[in-house]
């Protein structure tokens, strides 16, 4: 005798909540973008959008802590620029750090090197974490 | 705190944990691909460390 027919499958993960128009997913990456994991919470993905939340930030002010520094806009060093956009990232984390005097970057500092590898990759993971719920937000996941 | 490795270790838990979070949607597969990124990326830290001690760069 075969029990419960029907709704054996379940879904694996949380159930999203699209946002279908273009409005609706820009919105989504803007939140995603000023507050780490924020796109995931705003779309059901409470897990993902927890960790989002707690462990980029956790890494932009680890990399303070270390005397890393949040680069200029110096477009006449490339690398430099590059190394901005990426601290870019972290959205409001970089606006506040900017704002309260951080991120001027102790060079002497043994963790200086240290210090800017978490703040360039917490921006760079936050980007990857704004596309991903550019994608849920169109359904593609 | 001057500690490369604890530092390397603490940033390879970090990424680790955003990435198996992004690429996989059940705890066990996230656990899983974690555990791995993790332990690779403290173990070719260590290997390159311990290949610099023959190799200088």
């Amino acid at each position: 005798m075969a029990a419960g027919g029907k709704g054996g499958a379940k879904p694996a993960a949380a159930p999203a909540r699209p946002a279908r128009d273009g409005l609706g997913v820009a919105i989504v990456c803007l939140v995603s973008w000023l507050v780490p994991g924020g796109g995931h919470l705003q779309l059901g993905r409470r897990g993902k959008g927890l960790v989002f939340l707690i462990a980029l930030p956790v890494m932009f002010g680890i990399g303070l802590y270390l005397g890393g520094r949040l680069f200029p806009f110096a477009w006449s060093e490339p690398l430099v620029a590059l190394a901005a956009v990426a601290d870019l990232g972290a959205g409001l984390w970089y606006f506040a750090a900017r704002f309260a005097g951080y991120g001027g970057g102790q060079v002497v500092a043994a963790t200086y090197e240290y210090g800017n590898t978490f703040l360039i990759v917490a921006g760079l993971l936050n980007f990857l974490v704004m596309l991903d719920a550019f994608d849920i937000a169109l359904d593609r996941k | 705190m001057a500690s490369h490795v604890l530092w390397l270790t603490i940033f390879a838990f970090f990424v680790s944990l955003v990435f198996a979070v992004l690429l996989r949607d059940t705890p066990r597969e996230q656990l899983r691909t974690g555990a791995m990124m993790f332990g690779a990326f403290v173990g070719a830290a260590l290997l390159l460390g311990w290949l610099m001690v023959p190799f200088p760069l």
